[in-house]
């Protein structure tokens, strides 16, 4: 078992085009770090300064993480975790 | 049960308990049935107080020209309120919503204006509040700032919801005009202690993005986030499956914004079983499956042939 990411087709040069990728961690941040180290650059996209990017929006089994504990949230094997940029208009 | 006149039977919804799709006897999931409703929407309750209060204000008076951006539901209960009371209903939609809905509004009288698909919602109100400039004497309800709308909800649909149920621990609806979240979630908060409220937001695949509006993000003037406990955003698979669930499993037949509510409920209940709480979840269920059949997702072989068949329509 591993943790499930959708990557959103802006990002998806960082993963030879995959859809979805797997990593670990216990954290969202770690498990960006397990990311870079199998595509890399793809963590500065998502973090800035140890926080979330203002413009990426990042879904725990489809759960805004911002109401949760933003990059600190856990996570564990067999979640799904969905980036996406945010978008304008398509969010509120 | 019996009223006075049509409109008197706005509200007063069934919960019914689903106990098929709740994950055990202590998480619970019940769905508010506003699809029974007299237009068959949740709509129904802020189109008919926003038109009353508007009365009451003297902002509407006999004769008047009400317009109003919908992408469906609340331009049918404004038709519907407006045909029986003596108003013209003017409604500007996007062009990509479903036959059936624009079948409803011309039947209730509305007129219709499309707006185009690019922008979805948020071109209907630019376009709305353009034709509202030119024409000073309608009367813009503009369910997306107007606090009548959520007022509907605070003094009908969350008293209703904890007088059924004074267990509730978490209530879920659709985050559109954000009207029902706003509403009902400010009154339970008032009167039950504890209680989540939890947003269900639509995500559209790359598809319907690429149609969408990319200036500057519309927010609705009614929007809170501190009223909110947290927010799901629920693709178009899951709303679709969770729609053909919720019909298969428990016989309810729904439209699929309300998959996406459902998808939410299921959500907090599984976080609910997995810290061992006990929790009464109550989603909306915002209106039937009727509008929706065209689209073929209730008929669909398999759920991923019915998840082709919506993809690239708005359905929320």
């Amino acid at each position: 078992m591993a943790i499930e990411v959708r990557i959103p087709t802006i990002l998806r040069t960082y993963t030879d085009g995959q859809k979805a990728v797997e990593g670990s961690g216990a954290t969202l941040a770690e498990l960006f770090a397990d990311l870079e180290s199998r595509h890399s650059g793809i963590q500065e996209r998502l973090v800035d300064g140890g926080e979330l990017r203002r413009f990426v929006n990042v879904y725990l089994n489809d759960e805004d993480v911002r109401f949760l504990d933003g990059i600190s949230t856990k996570v564990s094997d067999g979640d799904n975790v969905t980036i996406l940029p945010a978008v304008a208009g398509g969010r509120l | 049960m019996r009223y006075d006149s049509p409109l008197a039977a706005v509200g007063n919804t069934p919960l019914v308990g689903l106990p098929r799709l709740s994950p055990s006897s202590d998480v619970r999931i019940w769905a508010k049935l506003e699809d029974r409703n007299p237009t068959g929407s949740v709509k129904d309750r802020p189109a008919l107080h926003m038109i009353e209060q508007a009365e009451k204000d003297g902002r509407l008076t006999p004769g008047c020209t009400i317009l109003e951006p919908t992408s469906g539901n609340t331009g049918i209960s404004l038709a519907m309120a407006a045909k029986l009371k003596g108003y013209r209903i003017v409604c500007v939609m996007p062009e990509n919503t479903s036959e059936e809905r624009r079948q409803l509004l011309a039947m209730w009288g509305a007129e219709i204006i499309s707006s185009p698909a690019a922008g979805g919602s948020n071109t209907a109100v630019r376009v709305a509040k353009e034709l509202a400039e030119q024409h000073p004497d309608w009367v813009m309800l503009y369910q997306y700032g107007n606090p009548d709308n959520a007022g509907a909800h605070y003094a009908t649909t969350g008293p209703e919801i904890l007088a059924d149920l004074p267990s509730i621990t978490h209530f879920v609806a659709g985050l559109g005009t954000t009207g029902t979240l706003m509403g009902v979630g400010r009154f339970l908060r008032e009167n039950k202690p504890g209680v989540q409220i939890v947003a269900a937001e639509p995500r559209y695949d790359d598809v319907v993005y690429g149609l969408r509006n990319l200036d500057e993000g519309f927010v609705p003037e009614l929007y809170d986030e501190s009223v909110l406990t947290t927010r799901f955003s629920v693709g178009s698979e899951d709303a679709v499956s969770r729609t053909r669930e919720l019909l298969a499993q428990e016989g309810i037949f729904a439209g699929v914004s309300t998959g996406a509510a459902l998808h939410a409920a299921l959500g907090v209940a599984r976080k609910a079983v997995t810290a061992g709480q006990s929790a009464d979840v109550v989603f909306i269920v915002a209106d039937g499956g009727w509008k929706y059949l065209s689209t073929g997702v209730y008929t669909a072989a398999t759920t991923e042939e019915a998840i082709e068949t919506l993809h690239g329509q708005l359905w929320a």
